[in-house]
């Protein structure tokens, strides 16, 4: 598996109420810490924010002083084109294999006509080899 | 004025004092010799049969305590052989542990009796309907209330708890003159026959509540008479007691506790009696109780005690409204429950702190239990759904030790209160 292509995602914990997300991006936006991408799931009561940042260890380390309940989980990021049927391809590679989408996110790449592509699946690494193997090139967003 | 015993009923106090010295004294007699369990308590506080001689030797006496029908479980405090009993009811412990309760045939008619009398003075008798809405079953509520309707010769309806719908539908159809549930599940049928277009205090025949099993306040009384046309009384007792046992009468101003079967006390919080009508808690010795006998059994309930002859006519004592806890146990639904339960559960959950707050509130009429609890890191997935059903487990659990619904709610670590204490722990919104 493409160890090094693996990404490291922020998951906060955080009760339904005004002023958590400025109080937990005010600690990265602080600390220097680039937030590059980021989706927020929720169950009415209570949220978990994910986070792709520039530095997940020095974001993991500062949100936990500050007493927020975090942890760190991998994921992929994936650079696809920004052009219809894109998404199509990688979500058939992956189901024709037997691997769920767990959860994905996305959002523009700094590269004109790309797109970023954050993906949560039930064989991380399985999935990691697939793509590659494809032809879809996995990123990494380092500082 | 109608008496189910007007003999007993109307006896003098100072009659009503003498055959309960009598009977205390059988009582503490037999209980050192057929009971192992108070011989030995007797023994360790160095008290013999012969030093109870009147009810003022009654401090003399050692209290009990739920923890003792909990570390003796099930029967250890029994004090007949288990051929001679002819019913077991059981509640949930404190900790997981049930309390079990047993009866002999004349424990039952006791029971029975005593429940015959405070119908009556509710104004029950042959011709009314009583439907019992109370859980049948392990519950003493239920098959208490039933004895009891029978005893007085009207008719029982033995709905037992729940199917709200049909509960309004058979009170009316069967021409039901009164329920017997928790004030808040009346509440709640009242509603219910609303959206079905029933109007309660025209449509049908319902006059009498018999109401307990849970705190409610003059006020819920107000609007339970006033929006359905009824009368409604406060009923009192506990399955240590026996199950269901007194009510008030039409004075509505207290609650008759029948004194040649029962022994009360009001004590301070240095164990020592309070004056009359001064508050306290609550201690109850039972006078007639064969199977499970009962010594200054501390109930934990705060109330008061007055000893004067109601204008109803009956002369035993009344208890008056309860108005509180002196441990931190909380009625939710009828169900008590104590935090120490939910803390046990807690601890087997790696996934969440030990730490947590329980939220009560009346959501409609119905009684609805929130526990908070702090997620911990390791518990924290990225997967939302994990923690949906990381609540649902602990809910689960919750259900099984405490027989009640709660919802589980995860908070963030660190945000819970810290202290023990009853007020930091419980939030109680219920306006009771």
């Amino acid at each position: 598996m493409v160890q090094n292509k693996i990404l490291k995602q922020i998951t906060l914990f955080a009760e339904n109420k005004p002023g958590r997300l400025t109080s937990a991006t005010k600690i990265l936006s602080e600390n220097g810490i680039n937030i590059r991408a980021f989706t927020i799931a929720d169950t009415g009561e209570f949220g978990i924010i994910r986070f792709v940042v520039n530095d997940a260890d020095a974001a993991l380390r500062h949100l936990q002083k500050a007493g927020f309940t975090v942890s760190e989980t991998e994921v992929l990021g994936l650079e696809m084109s920004d052009t219809p049927g894109a998404l199509f391809e990688i979500s058939r590679a992956l189901s024709e294999n037997g691997i769920n989408v767990d959860y994905a996110y996305a959002y523009a790449s700094t590269a004109p006509g790309k797109a970023i592509l954050i993906l949560q699946a039930s064989d991380l690494s399985k999935a990691a080899d697939l793509l590659t193997e494809r032809g879809f090139p996995l990123v990494q967003l380092s500082p | 004025m109608e008496f189910w015993n007007p003999n007993i009923e109307r006896l003098p106090e100072d009659e009503l004092k003498q055959l309960q010295e009598r009977k205390l004294r059988r009582l503490v007699e037999n209980a050192f010799e057929y009971s192992s369990f108070y011989k030995e308590r007797f023994g360790s506080a160095g008290i013999s049969p012969n030093d109870i001689r009147s009810l003022e030797d009654l401090p003399k006496l050692p209290f009990t305590h739920k923890t003792d029908l909990r570390d003796t479980y099930p029967t250890g405090m029994f004090s007949v052989p288990q051929r001679q009993i002819v019913r077991f009811h059981v509640s949930s412990g404190t900790t997981g542990v049930p309390t079990v309760v047993g009866y002999t045939t004349n424990d039952i008619d006791v029971w029975s009796t005593c429940l015959a009398r405070s119908l009556t003075a509710c104004g029950l008798g042959r011709g009314d309907v009583v439907q019992v809405a109370y859980g049948y079953g392990l519950f003493t509520g239920g098959l208490g209330l039933h004895y009891g309707v029978e005893k007085i010769g009207a008719t029982v309806l033995p709905i037992g708890a729940g199917s709200t719908s049909r509960q309004v539908s058979l009170m009316r159809d069967l021409g039901t003159t009164a329920m017997a549930c928790t004030p808040s599940y009346l509440l709640h049928i009242g509603e219910v026959a609303e959206s079905m277009k029933v109007d309660v205090a025209s449509q049908t025949k319902l006059r009498v509540g018999i109401l307990g099993a849970e705190p409610w306040s003059l006020e819920s009384r107000k609007r339970i008479e006033q929006s359905l046309g009824i009368t409604a009384y406060d009923i009192y007792g506990t399955s240590e007691m026996s199950g269901p046992l007194f009510t008030e009468c039409s004075a509505q101003n207290g609650i008759h506790a029948w004194a040649d079967h029962f022994l009360l006390e009001i004590i301070d919080d240095h164990g020592r009696p309070v004056e009359q009508g001064k508050k306290g808690e609550l201690v109850v010795t039972t006078l007639s109780k064969e199977a499970l006998p009962l010594i200054r059994y501390r109930m934990g309930d705060i109330t008061s005690l007055v000893w004067e002859e109601c204008e109803c006519g009956r002369t035993h004592p009344k208890i008056m409204r309860v108005q509180g806890r002196v441990d931190d146990m909380i009625v939710i639904r009828g169900i008590n429950v104590f935090p120490s339960q939910i803390e046990s559960v807690l601890l087997q959950i790696p996934e969440v702190g030990d730490h947590f707050q329980i939220v009560v509130d009346r959501v409609g009429p119905l009684d609805v239990m929130t526990v908070k609890v702090e997620v911990t890191e390791s518990a924290l997935s990225d997967r939302i759904g994990a923690l949906i059903l990381l609540e649902e487990r602990i809910a689960k659990q919750l259900q099984e030790v405490l027989m009640v619904n709660a919802k589980v709610e995860l908070v963030e670590r660190g945000t819970l209160p810290r202290s023990s204490g009853k007020s930091q722990k419980v939030i109680d919104l219920r306006e009771v």
